[in-house]
């Protein structure tokens, strides 16, 4: 994998936060990085040319004039903004089939190169996974390496967020050894295990849900990171509303298919 | 995994060529890619119809959807899948016949090895594919279209305007033409994608014919000159793949 700055001239992300999604059930990762992206309206810096992603190309998936709107995308692009020190990654496409594990090291390998600070995975699991003690209040976990506990303190308990419970290996013959369990997560688990034994300050904010639509699930999850990261100012709480304002990109529309043909009716 | 390398034959006039050069890569102005039946039909009778070309190499390649038994010239293996032409006239202008099926895993590597024998200085690219209209999104309804109709994709480094309308969001296009247009964008290669949408995926005339604006683009229009033998090619071309039955006609 090669980052491939879209400019000329080189791009420096030291010490930058990186946010990426993991390509997972109902895609609520790639969602939410598209709702930052817009909102925040970052610029492309850059491009990841890798053979382990499914090329797909489009026009600028968040066009907000006529002119922007000719802008090529290609599956993996790079965002960032230097006043945040924010990096976004966004992927668009699935893994080529048997190259899970290649991507992962291209990926690990790109993060340590570019010695971002910490890096943030959005990523969800199937809904219809959890055991018991998952099955009651918020659908919202996370998971944070040894690195990123130390850089973050006891901010997730201040913020009386839940840990993702680690659920029997073996259920119903041994219930003493217990791991971690992320299905429909993609490379989330495994990129969760390679961070931690090479020392990477990385999160891992996840939500339960299902394939249908998982725009109020994007939202949600992306809520859940703005309450840590800060991304977007909550509005003055007069009227009850507490959640920022999130501009949805232009290509989410026709998100369930063309027109109707009228002569159906 | 060796099975899936893909590879590129050149034939003995196209290596004297390439030897000539300091880069051992072929010199390129316009650098044709047609994918699928109907956009290779298109070269065939509407581009290659003037001027005499020459083939120059194969990129051969093996996956489960590729038969083998494709032998149009015997110098070439058959597992043939691309065929690499030159303009004898002016050897800086390339075709690409893309017939066969490129596998998802393979994608990236086709364009790697490719572009990798072609010089990049100068280099245009402009690339045909057509696809069935029931995957364009639109607003309306699908069924309401008019067919077959262009759209048009370019890189940032494509300074002209295309000759058709550019393609709305949020269509995406994916497969060989999306694997060449994204290494184009990466590596500021000026290319243009002319995608046909068409009630028909096989090779069929009207399908071809709505390729018919690309022949104004500045590439093509300085060579191609006389397409008056292309309405008999198309028909030779059709005939040639029409189910050979005569138990409904």
């Amino acid at each position: 994998m090669v980052f491939i700055p879209s400019g000329d001239g080189s791009v420096s992300l030291k010490r930058y936060t990186l946010i990426m999604p993991v390509v997972s059930v109902g895609n609520v990762g790639q969602l939410t990085v598209d709702l930052i992206i817009s909102t925040l309206a970052l610029p492309r810096v850059g491009y990841i040319h890798s053979d382990c992603l499914l090329p797909v190309v489009g026009n600028n998936p968040y066009a907000t004039t006529s002119e922007n709107s000719m802008d090529m995308c290609v599956s993996s692009e790079v965002y960032a903004s230097a006043d945040r020190k924010l990096a976004v990654l966004q992927i668009r496409s699935p893994i080529v089939q048997g190259k899970h594990r290649s991507f992962r090291q291209q990926l690990l390998s790109w993060i340590k190169e570019s010695e971002f600070s910490k890096v943030v995975v959005l990523s969800s699991s199937y809904a219809y996974h959890r055991v018991d003690q998952q099955l009651i209040g918020t659908p919202l976990r996370y998971l944070a390496t040894p690195a990123l506990q130390i850089i973050v303190g006891d901010k997730f308990q201040t913020l009386k967020w839940k840990e993702l419970e680690r659920v029997a290996a073996f259920p119903g013959i041994s219930e003493v050894e217990a791991e971690i369990s992320i299905p429909g997560g993609g490379i989330t688990k495994s990129l969760y295990h390679n961070s931690c034994t090479e020392g990477i300050p990385l999160a891992v904010l996840l939500i339960f849900c299902s394939e249908g639509d998982n725009i109020p699930d994007a939202f949600n999850l992306l809520n859940f990171l703005n309450e840590w990261m800060e991304l977007k100012e909550k509005p003055s709480d007069q009227h009850g509303v507490t959640q920022a304002q999130w501009k949805i990109p232009s290509s989410w529309r026709l998100l369930f298919g063309s027109g109707i043909p009228p002569a159906l009716f | 995994m060796h099975l899936r390398k893909i590879n590129i034959q050149w034939s003995p006039e196209s290596r004297t060529s390439t030897e000539s050069t300091t880069e051992q890569r072929l010199p390129c102005s316009t650098f044709l890619i047609a994918v699928g039946q109907n956009a290779v039909g298109f070269l065939n009778s509407f581009v290659q119809c003037s001027g005499s070309w020459e083939i120059i190499g194969a990129v051969t390649l093996w996956n489960e959807r590729v038969k083998g038994t494709d032998t149009i010239n015997q110098q070439f293996p058959t597992d043939t899948s691309c065929l690499l032409y030159r303009l004898t006239s002016n050897p800086m202008i390339l075709t690409c016949h893309c017939n066969c099926y490129v596998a998802e895993d393979q994608l990236f590597q086709w364009t790697e090895k490719v572009f990798g024998n072609i010089q990049k200085r100068n280099l245009n690219v402009i690339v045909l594919s057509s696809c069935s209209v029931t995957e364009y999104k639109t607003p309306r309804s699908t069924s309401n279209i008019s067919v077959p109709f262009l759209r048009a994709l370019k890189t940032s480094a494509f300074q002209e305007t295309p000759h058709c309308v550019l393609l709305e969001q949020p269509n995406v296009l994916s497969g060989l033409p999306a694997a060449v247009l994204s290494y184009c964008q990466v590596k500021q290669i000026p290319a243009v994608l002319y995608h046909c949408y068409s009630d028909v995926t096989t090779i069929d005339s009207l399908t071809i014919e709505g390729f018919r604006p690309v022949l104004a683009c500045k590439g093509l229009s300085s060579f191609v000159k006389d397409t008056s033998r292309s309405a008999e090619i198309l028909k030779q071309l059709v005939d040639m793949n029409k189910i050979q039955s005569n138990l409904y006609t």
